[in-house]
C-alpha cells in the first residue's frame, strides 16, 4: 500500500513549509516549542529515572536531603555487576533473544507464503481469507492465554522455548501477512506477468521477482515482529515456570521482585538492559518501524 | 520443477500445480496450520472451557452457564468489567486529545523533526514491562520522585500514596497507560496529517479562515476516516491491557484497580480455575466484536473518502 499510496498523494503535498512562516517567533516558541519541551520531558523523564537509578550507590538511592535525587555523585556499576554475575539475567537475555529470533524468522516465512498467496494467486476465497487476517490480528493474547496454557500442556511443550516460540506467531503471523499483503499489492504486475509468459512457475515468481522487491516490507515486518516478540509478557509468565526458561520481562519482574526489599538499582538496571537491544534494533530503522506502524494502521 | 519439464509434460500434477487455488492453498498451508492450532482451536477451546469446571491438572466436564451465573452474582467482576471500562473510556479520550496534539505540533516546521519524531516513539517501542517497572518506582509510596518534587515546590504536605488508594491507583494506571500510547497515536495520526494537502489551508485562509476554522473544517474531517482507524486499535489494546495493572498493581488494592484480563489471569492460572478464568475472558469478546465492527466501517468510509474502489 506505502508505495503506491506515495505515489498518488505525492502531487497534492507541495510546499512542506506550509503557511508556517506567517507565525511570528514568540508566537510559535508559547505555540509549539513550549509543549513540544514538556511531551519530550514527560515522555522521556521515566528513561532517565531509570538510567540514573541504575548507577546510583545505595546509599544515594532513597536519601534525598543529602543528594539531589536528579543527579548522581558517585555512579556505581555494582548493580549490574550483581546482576549480570549473580542472577540468571544473562539466560533470560539468551532466551528472549532466540525465542525473539525464531519466531519472528517462523512467521516471517510462513506470512510471505500467506500474503503472495492471498494478494496474487488470487485462488477463489483468497479475499474472505485476507479479512480472517485481519480479525485474527485483533484477537489479544488475553483472551488466549488460559486455553493455549490447555493446549501447550497437552502437547508436552509448557516451560520449554518452544511454547513461546510456537505461540507468538498467533500474533506476529496475521500482522507481517497483513503488512506484506501491502508490499506485494504495491509491485508490478507486469513483472510478473512478463515471468509469467516466460515460462516461470509461482515458485520462481516469488522467489526472483516478488522476494528482492519486497525487502523493505520484509525489513520492516521483521523489525516489528522480533520487537512484539521481545516485549511479550503474558504468553511468557503463563508457559513459563523454570527460572532458566524465563524471558527478560518476566525474569525481572518474578525473580528480581522479592519481599518487602526492592533492590531498586539492579531492578532498574535489569529494565535499562531489557530495554536496550529493541531502542538499538529501532534506532537504526526508524523508518522501516514507523512506516511498518502506520502502514498496519492506514491499510 | 524446471521450466522446461512443465512445459513438455501436461501431467496431472503439472494440471494440477497450475491451477489456482491448488498453488494458492499450498502457499496458505503453513499460516493455516499455525493460526488454526494455536489461534482458532484455542478460541473455540476458551469458549467450551467458560462452559466447564476445568481446573489446572483435570479436565472439567461440562456445567452450562453456571460460571456465567457465579460471575453475574461476583461483585469482584463486576468491578472489573467497571474498571475496564472506565480505564478504557478515560486513557483513550487523554491519548487521543494528548497524540492529536503532539501530531499537530510535529506537523510544523521544525528543526530536527525526525530526531523528534524518533525519541518521541520510545516509549512504545520499549517493553512494557519494563517502562511500567519505572513507573512503579516513580510511584514508590515513599521515595516518589513526583511527591519529592511537589513537596519542594511546596504544593503538598506528604508524599503521594500512589498505588494504595484505589483513586489514586486508578489514576496512575491510566496515566501510565497514557503515557505509553500516546506515540502510537501521534505518530499515527502525524502520518495521516502529512497527506492533507497544504494547498486546501492557503485557500481557506485566503478566504479568511481562522485556525480553528481551519482546522475544524480542513484537518479534522480529513482526518476522520484514519482517526477512526487508530482510536479503534488504541481501544482494543487498552481494552485487554494485561501487564501494566499486573505490574504496578496485581489488581490491587482489594481488587480496585483489576481489569477483566488481570481478574481472569488471576483467576485461571494462579488460583487454577482455567473454566471460570475463561468465562471472563469470554466476557470481553463482545466489547472487543463491537470494537472490531466499528474498526470494519471506519475503514469502508475511508476508502470512500479517498475516492478508491471499494
Amino acid at each position: 500500500m506505502s508505495i503506491s499510496e506515495q505515489t498518488t498523494t505525492q502531487p497534492l503535498t507541495d510546499d512542506a513549509q506550509g503557511m508556517s512562516y506567517l507565525n511570528r517567533l514568540p508566537r510559535r516558541i508559547v505555540v509549539l516549542y513550549l509543549p513540544l519541551a514538556v511531551f519530550v520531558f514527560v515522555l522521556l523523564f521515566p528513561f532517565y529515572w531509570m538510567a540514573i537509578t541504575a548507577v546510583k550507590p545505595n546509599s544515594q538511592l532513597t536519601d534525598y536531603s543529602n543528594y539531589s535525587p536528579f543527579w548522581v555523585v558517585q555512579p556505581t556499576l555494582d548493580h549490574i555487576k550483581y546482576l549480570l554475575f549473580e542472577t540468571s539475567y544473562p539466560g533470560w537475555l539468551w532466551n528472549t533473544l532466540v525465542v525473539a529470533v525464531c519466531a519472528t524468522v517462523l512467521s516471517l516465512a510462513a506470512s510471505v507464503f500467506a500474503a503472495y498467496a492471498i494478494e496474487r494467486v488470487r485462488f477463489s476465497g483468497s479475499r474472505p481469507v485476507g479479512l480472517l487476517i485481519f480479525l485474527a490480528y485483533l484477537v489479544p493474547p488475553s483472551i488466549l492465554f488460559i486455553p493455549l496454557a490447555v493446549i501447550v500442556f497437552k502437547f508436552g511443550m509448557y516451560d520449554s522455548k518452544l511454547a513461546l516460540i510456537f505461540t507468538y506467531p498467533t500474533f506476529l503471523i496475521p500482522f507481517c501477512t497483513w503488512l506484506l499483503m501491502g508490499y506485494f499489492r504495491s509491485i508490478p504486475f507486469e513483472l510478473e506477468e512478463s515471468a509469467l509468459v516466460d515460462g516461470a512457475s509461482r515458485w520462481q515468481i516469488l522467489i526472483r521477482i516478488i522476494l528482492p522487491l519486497a525487502v523493505p516490507g520484509l525489513i520492516s515486518a521483521g523489525i516489528f515482529a522480533f520487537t512484539l516478540s521481545w516485549n511479550e509478557f503474558i504468553y511468557a509468565l503463563t508457559f513459563i515456570q523454570s527460572s532458566e526458561n524465563k524471558t527478560v520481562p518476566v525474569g525481572v519482574l518474578t525473580e528480581l521482585v522479592r519481599g518487602d526489599v526492592f533492590e531498586w538499582g539492579s531492578l532498574m538496571a535489569g529494565a535499562l538492559f531489557g530495554s536496550l537491544p529493541v531502542v538499538i534494533l529501532y534506532s537504526f530503522f526508524v523508518d522501516y518501524y514507523v512506516s511498518s506502524m502506520t502502514g498496519a494502521v492506514k491499510e | 520443477m524446471t521450466m522446461t519439464s512443465t512445459a513438455k509434460q501436461p501431467s496431472a500434477f503439472g494440471n494440477i500445480a497450475r491451477s489456482n487455488t491448488a498453488v494458492g492453498l499450498f502457499f496458505m498451508l503453513p499460516a493455516a496450520v499455525f493460526l488454526l492450532c494455536f489461534l482458532t482451536y484455542p478460541l473455540g477451546l476458551g469458549v467450551w472451557l467458560g462452559f466447564t469446571d476445568a481446573t489446572i491438572g483435570r479436565d472439567g466436564i461440562f456445567i452450562g452457564l453456571e460460571n456465567y451465573q457465579a460471575l453475574a452474582r461476583d461483585s469482584v467482576f463486576w468491578m472489573a468489567v467497571y474498571n475496564t471500562v472506565f480505564y478504557t473510556l478515560i486513557a483513550s479520550i487523554l491519548k487521543f486529545g494528548f497524540g492529536l496534539w503532539l501530531a499537530l505540533i510535529l506537523n510544523e516546521h521544525l528543526p530536527f523533526k525526525s530526531f523528534f519524531r524518533a525519541i518521541i516513539l520510545l516509549p512504545w517501542v520499549v517493553p512494557t514491562v519494563l517502562s511500567a517497572l519505572a513507573f512503579w518506582w516513580i510511584y514508590d509510596a515513599q521515595f516518589s520522585i513526583i511527591s519529592w518534587s511537589l513537596m519542594q515546590l511546596g504544593w503538598i504536605d506528604g508524599p503521594i500514596n500512589f498505588l494504595g488508594d484505589p483513586n489514586n491507583a486508578r489514576a496512575s494506571v491510566i496515566a501510565a497507560n497514557v503515557w505509553r500510547g500516546i506515540p502510537f497515536v501521534a505518530i499515527s495520526l502525524l502520518a495521516g496529517l502529512q497527506t492533507i494537502p497544504q494547498s486546501l489551508h492557503e485557500a481557506a485562509s485566503l478566504d479568511g479562515a481562522t485556525g480553528w476554522q481551519r482546522f475544524r473544517f480542513i484537518t479534522l474531517p480529513m482526518l476522520t476516516p484514519i482517526i477512526a482507524v487508530v482510536m479503534t486499535f488504541s481501544v482494543l489494546f487498552t481494552f485487554t491491557d494485561f501487564q501494566l495493572i499486573y505490574v504496578l498493581t496485581k489488581g490491587g488494592p482489594v481488587n480496585a484497580t483489576h481489569l477483566m484480563a488481570t481478574l481472569s489471569f488471576q483467576r485461571g492460572i494462579p488460583g487454577g480455575q482455567l473454566g471460570e478464568g475463561a468465562a471472563i475472558a469470554v466476557a470481553m469478546i463482545p466489547f472487543l466484536l463491537a470494537s472490531i465492527l466499528f474498526s470494519f466501517f471506519g475503514l469502508q468510509r475511508r476508502k470512500w473518502q479517498q475516492g478508491g474502489q471499494d
